[in-house]
């Protein structure tokens, strides 16, 4: 299911790996190895894999390709900081959805992780936080009971522990398979972060590619201070059931980070290699 | 036709008894107000100060029409981000003069525009389900007929969520869901089945707590038979949650919604 254009890199396998590597021997480049080239969804360049750093942005335009976890922790937290909270929370089959067993086998095995979220406590720049992270890669982030319940305890724990949290999204919504349990995360992960805020707690949300639906219309938005990343697309409705519904033509750069931070939804834009950094001051400056 | 798809079409039913005729049915009193104090009046949220029984209560729905010009002023029961906002700010004067909430729920879902996304649709909603969370005064929810996903959900944060024999309330539409999932809008049926949205099966869940029957010859040809039910049940509730204190009753609340989820570890 490609709701959103598809805002991430991926390896070319077979024909149009080889064409590329035969065009390279052609100009009697030396010829690489099958998967070394990845393409840019945004600006279509073939782009050798090595190029690609560790804030995985597009050489040749800067887009912000989409992470895992375990990526964002790396150039997020200080090293060797991160402990993992709830590691062995996995799904059931609230609405016996047929075929729902293979369906997370498959993102588990795509995504190589449980769930679509990682929660956890980190230092970032010496300073103590509660952690949310969400992944893409499964199940396109989707909320269901476990990414609701790990979000959740994370709040609860940040609150006992009186933390700051920073959740980092990623979602198309909430989980359809889990039907009514998906939509009712919306209101307990809301809550939770209502008791977080009434003791004085410090909440950022980081928005990334893309934050919609569900996620958009519960936690993403309730951050005391919002920040995005470069050209994510945030909103609510999909742009298809908008274009269905009002039958015209979508602005240009309808529902991206731009438009956000225009229309007062975003406190800023913030470029990869400088959310850290950011982070940072942010929690220098709520730390006394 | 299977029951579950009998009933969606029962509550997408033109005729079906709208938002203030319950209001109106229920109630003494209902002065309606207007606005969001931001931006505009959106028709989609009706809501104000009503009498139940001599108590003062606020009162926020989502309002259908009946025909054409009806539903042009209530753009078909779709909220956008001020009929959200107006909702809270109901909910909030609400908190502030010590009135129960009763909301009512009739709605595809909120709209999906281009204005509706500029104005923060998702930012609208989240905060109704925050602030519902922590308001110090007690809520009831109705749905009435349809409840569509978030858009249903900003204004069931409640303590206690009742529902009529053919109210729905789902994650998305039985439509949504074949289409997207399986690619194959000719299996709404299944999916509607699959879904467990009506009342009996949210009653399973714990999503509802109260279930109000329909007459035989319809809701629209005797909406007494269902107030009457409605009534009765506000009679019982109402007292008992102005007797808790703000502590107790916040803390069942968020029990409530804390409940929900299934997984392993
Ligand atoms: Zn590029």
């Amino acid at each position: 299911m490609n709701l959103f254009g598809k805002k991430s890199y991926f390896s070319l396998d077979g024909n149009e790996d080889k064409k590329k590597n035969d065009r390279r021997k052609k100009r009697n480049e030396p010829s690489i190895p099958d998967g070394m080239w990845i393409k840019c969804n945004t600006c279509k360049s073939i782009i050798y894999k090595k190029e690609v750093t560790e804030y995985k942005l597009c050489p040749d335009c800067d887009a912000h390709f989409r992470m895992s976890p375990e990526e964002r922790i790396a150039i997020t937290c200080d090293e060797g900081s991160f402990t993992e909270l709830d590691s062995n929370m996995r799904p059931m089959n609230p609405m016996r959805y047929p075929g729902y067993d293979e369906v997370i086998e498959n993102a588990q095995k795509k995504a190589g992780i449980p769930e679509a979220v990682v929660t956890g406590h980190a230092k970032i720049d010496g300073y103590e936080v509660v952690l949310a992270i969400m992944d893409s890669h499964f199940m396109m982030g989707s909320m269901g009971s476990v990414v609701g319940e790990k979000v959740t305890r994370a709040v609860e724990y940040a609150t006992q522990y009186r933390l700051p949290i920073i959740i980092f999204t990623t979602s198309g919504g909430a989980r359809m398979q889990e039907g009514i349990m998906s939509l009712m995360q919306m209101a307990k992960v809301s809550a939770a972060l209502a008791r977080h805020d009434e003791a004085g707690l410090l909440y950022v949300t980081v928005l990334t590619d893309p934050t919609t639906g569900g996620v958009t219309a519960s936690f993403a938005m309730l951050g005391d201070i919002i920040l995005a990343e470069p050209k994510a697309l945030i909103g609510f409705a999909g742009q298809r059931v908008i274009q269905g519904t009002i039958h015209q033509k979508l602005p240009e750069g309808f529902q991206r980070a731009e438009f956000q931070l225009e229309h007062g939804f975003a406190d800023r834009i913030v470029h990869r290699t400088k959310i850290r950094e950011e982070l940072a001051t942010i929690l220098k400056l709520h730390s006394s | 036709m299977s029951d579950t798809m009998r009933k969606v079409a029962i509550a997408r039913k033109i005729a079906r008894p709208n938002t203030k005729e319950f209001i109106e049915d229920i109630f003494d009193d209902f002065l309606e107000f207007h606005g969001d104090r931001l931006y505009a009046d959106d028709g989609a949220v009706t809501g104000g100060i009503a009498s139940f029984e001599g108590i003062p209560v606020t009162v926020v729905g989502i309002q259908k029409g009946h025909d054409l010009d009806e539903n042009v002023q209530c753009n078909f029961g779709q909220p956008g981000p001020e009929g959200y906002r107006k909702a809270l700010r109901l909910m909030k004067q609400a908190e502030k003069f010590k009135r129960p909430v009763i909301t009512f729920i009739n709605t595809a879902g909120a709209y999906p525009g281009i204005g509706a996304e500029e104005r923060g649709q998702g930012e609208a909603i989240a905060r109704n389900l925050k602030e519902m969370s922590n308001l110090k005064t007690p809520i009831i929810s109705i749905f009435t007929g349809e409840g569509g996903s978030g858009g249903a959900l900003a204004l069931a944060v409640a303590d206690t969520v009742w529902m009529l024999e053919n109210g729905l309330f789902s994650v998305l539409s039985p439509e949504g869901f074949a289409s997207i999932l399986w690619r194959d809008s000719s299996r709404v049926e299944e999916a509607a089945t699959l879904m467990k949205m009506t009342a009996k099966d949210l009653m399973k869940d714990k999503v509802v707590d109260k279930i109000f029957y329909e007459a035989k010859e319809g809701i629209e040809n005797n909406l007494q038979y269902t107030t009457d039910q409605i009534k009765t049940a506000l009679r019982e509730t109402l007292p008992e949650l102005r007797g808790l204190s703000t502590e107790g009753l916040l803390g069942r609340r968020y029990k409530r919604f804390r409940q929900y989820g299934e997984f392993t570890e």
